[in-house]
């Protein structure tokens, strides 16, 4: 099962390294890692999408959190959370492929960000099954490459996620 | 008041309690050392990093305090490499001081340097890459206070050349701030009150120490508590001697080379306290069918080990002396005749043994020889290998902090170092190196520094000619393939005068208490060779993988 866990950690030199180390050396099966700025500049969030059962990830929070540089962590898998990812997706489009191309990105109100006489690079935001399912449409036209930022997660409600972790 | 950036360090080194360093120099501290040559220090040149490490590790054992090592950049630095390893394995504090190439030259492939910060990040609890001359106060506050709070462990502060040559103002800050890690010293009443219900209606207990009691130096409440309840008390390597080993209620070491009583102890408790242990694979075998009929409470420091290996009725997380004493008083003293009784049965039936023929000399004699000399009152440190088990099942410990091992990381070499700080550190104790001529042979230069300190070190090399450990797992199960396991014959005496010491040698058991004798009344470091018989075997013993209570040999 999967599981999304937000991570806030010091904004230092090394920490990614840190963190990154954990994962390998106790063979946690990570499926996306998303870091970035927040409110606080010497914070960074990480969103960790970790596959497992519940005492794997049990493990994984723990030793997370044991870490010096690591600030809070918390499981959102159970908590009402936005979820969201960004896809950049090179698809192939020949001047008479494009219009029907183009009726897809409408329908899963994407936007086309490139165009050329070949191809075109559609832009979507979403859930992760969206962009899956977009995926799978635009495969019959070709996908020539894409890059995807990987899940971020942000619980609904007033509380930041630090108040509401049950680990610190 | 302007300091230079060697003397900061020193200077808060100072503020922290430091007294001795153990290190080796090179170009990255020359600066560090041209100032530690005027400051109040004790430095132990030691002739290899890897013994500053493990020097600095035998000292924090033997002390409790937070043991420091130097060691200059680039391969200096990576030599502590396993010292490190060791003592995070078995959550030793720390603090390692390793020079770095100056900033200007950091990331270029430089000379004599290595990312020391990125190859330690999975064997340290820590580690810092100074930038600047202004961070080093607080970096080294920070670094101590990590290394011996919570579980402790070693810290790594890398210093570039640079900072240590400019000058700057000396503040040192009043506290530490660290967001991400406040360690617990208080744990949860409630659970505390849930572990003494489990043990009111527990009818056959067992309580399970290990290291993280010597850690807390929590060895007292605990012996409080094992006199109070009267429930029986079974160890891990790491905790030999927290409780006095002829403790009638103290049933040995348990696990792969555990007595049979204490085995079995494990797999017939209704109810398994663990104080300050991690239920590694050395004590639980076979996971799936350990302690089968036991409830387990886990009483630990680290949250992360609660459930890690085992299933846990009820944990108890916090400092072992906040822990001790809230549950000593809940607890009452029970009626476990019956049980006790049963146990006793066993350890009469099946005590440690090993065969006696004359004029063999048998390694488990030399150990029992030891331990009847000096009273059980020694240091006692080891090397990894069959020695290291024989020790910790024929020397009678009387007190925590005696018994200095390798044991999560099992790293030969460890031996001579270690002794050589815990000496340091406590010069007021006899203390006892028991070494294999393996594991000798890997850091035989400190003989030097024994030499050097005057430190009246006793080393007895239990030499049979092999690496016993897997020479026996060659003669058990790979048909006595001794591949590689044949160590050809080296002269221990003449090598120990080569050093300026004093060598000896014993081959035959009557000229074994003779020699510790003389040994004891010199004020030399003396290495004795025990010339021992070659294809002994350490039993009882549990094969990797296999239940408690498929036990070989007992």
């Amino acid at each position: 099962m999967k599981h999304t866990l937000a991570v806030l950690v010091e904004n230092r030199p090394g920490v990614l390294s840190h963190i990154a180390s954990l994962i390998s050396r106790r063979n946690y099966n990570i499926e996306s890692i998303a870091a970035g700025l927040t409110e606080e500049p010497d914070v960074t969030r990480i969103t960790l999408v970790v596959e497992g059962d519940e005492q794997i990830v049990e493990q994984v929070v723990k030793q997370l959190s044991k870490l010096i540089d690591v600030i809070s962590v918390t499981n959102l898998t159970h908590v009402d959370s936005i979820n969201r990812e960004l896809a950049l997706i090179k698809v192939r489009a020949t001047p008479e492929k494009r219009t029907d191309l183009m009726n897809v990105v409408e329908v899963f109100r994407a936007r086309i960000v490139d165009m050329n006489r070949e191809t075109v690079v559609v832009e979507l935001t979403g859930e992760e099954d969206k962009i899956d399912a977009l995926c799978r449409v635009l495969e019959d036209h070709g996908i020539v490459e894409m890059v995807r930022t990987g899940r971020v997660s942000l619980n609904r409600g007033p509380l930041p996620v630090k108040e509401i972790g049950w680990r610190e | 008041m302007e300091l230079l950036g060697s003397e900061i360090i020193l200077e808060s080194l100072r503020r922290e309690g430091v007294d001795t360093i153990f290190g080796y120099p090179g170009g990255a501290v020359i600066p560090l050392y041209d100032a530690l040559m005027k400051a109040p220090f004790r430095h132990v040149l030691t002739r290899h990093e890897q013994g500053a490490a493990h020097a600095a590790d035998g000292y924090a054992r033997a002390t409790g305090k937070v043991g420091v090592c130097v060691a200059t950049s680039g391969p200096g630095a990576t030599n502590l490499v396993t010292g490190l390893t060791n003592a995070y394995m078995d959550s030793i504090p720390l603090v390692a001081i390793t020079g770095q190439v100056p900033t200007s030259l950091l990331g270029k492939d430089s000379f004599q340097e290595a990312d020391i910060r990125g190859i330690t990040i999975p064997i340290t609890k820590h580690n810092y890459l100074v930038k600047s001359v202004t961070d080093l106060p607080r970096v080294i506050k920070e670094a101590f206070y990590i290394a011996r709070t919570g579980r402790p462990g070693p810290v790594l502060i890398d210093v570039p050349k640079d900072l240590t040559t400019q000058k700057a103002k000396f503040a040192y800050p009043s506290e530490v701030r660290l967001r991400g890690y406040r360690p617990r010293y208080e744990g949860d009443p409630a659970a505390v009150e849930a572990a003494a219900r489990l043990l009111a209606q527990a009818k056959r207990p067992l309580f399970f120490v290990g290291g993280g009691v010597q850690l807390a130096d929590a060895a007292a409440p605990f012996r409080q508590l094992v006199d109070k309840t009267g429930v029986p008390v079974v160890s891990s390597l790491m905790a030999l001697g927290v409780v006095p080993t002829n403790h009638p209620l103290y049933y040995g070491l348990v696990g792969m080379h555990g007595t049979y009583a204490a085995n079995m102890a494990v797999m017939n408790a209704d109810l398994l306290i663990g104080f300050g242990v991690r239920f590694d694979d050395r004590v639980t075998g076979n996971l799936q069918t350990f302690a089968p009929k036991a409830k387990i409470v886990h009483f630990d420091i680290d949250e992360a080990e609660i459930n890690k290996n085992v299933r846990t009725e009820v944990a108890v997380v916090g400092h072992l002396k906040w822990s001790l004493e809230a549950f000593l008083q809940l607890v009452e003293r029970g009626d476990y005749t019956e049980w006790v009784s049963g146990l006793d049965r066993w350890r009469q039936e099946h005590p440690l043994t090993y065969e006696k023929k004359d004029g063999l000399l048998k390694p488990q004699w030399v150990i029992e020889e030891i331990s009847r000399l000096t009273g059980g009152e020694a240091i006692v440190a080891t090397d990894v290998g069959q020695h290291q088990i024989w020790t910790a099942q024929y020397y009678g410990f009387k007190h925590p902090r005696s018994f200095l091992t390798s044991g999560g990381l099992g790293a030969m070499g460890f031996g001579l170092p270690a002794a050589i700080g815990a000496q340091v550190g406590r010069p007021d104790r006899t203390v006892f190196l028991v070494s294999g001529d393996g594991s000798f042979l890997m850091n035989i230069q400190e003989m030097a520094t024994a030499v050097e300190q005057e430190l009246p070190l006793k080393v007895a090399i239990l030499n049979n000619g092999y690496l016993g450990m897997v020479r026996q797992w060659q003669e058990l199960f790979f048909n006595r393939h001794y591949a590689s396991t044949r160590l050809s014959g080296v002269d221990f005496v003449k090598i120990a005068e080569g050093f300026g010491a004093v060598g000896l040698r014993v081959t035959r058991p009557e000229e074994v208490r003779p020699a510790l004798e003389r040994a004891l009344a010199t004020p030399q470091p003396v290495f004795i060779d025990f010339q021992v018989a070659a294809e002994e075997n350490v039993f009882p013993m549990v094969p990797a993988g296999a239940s408690l209570d498929q036990i070989i040999g007992a």
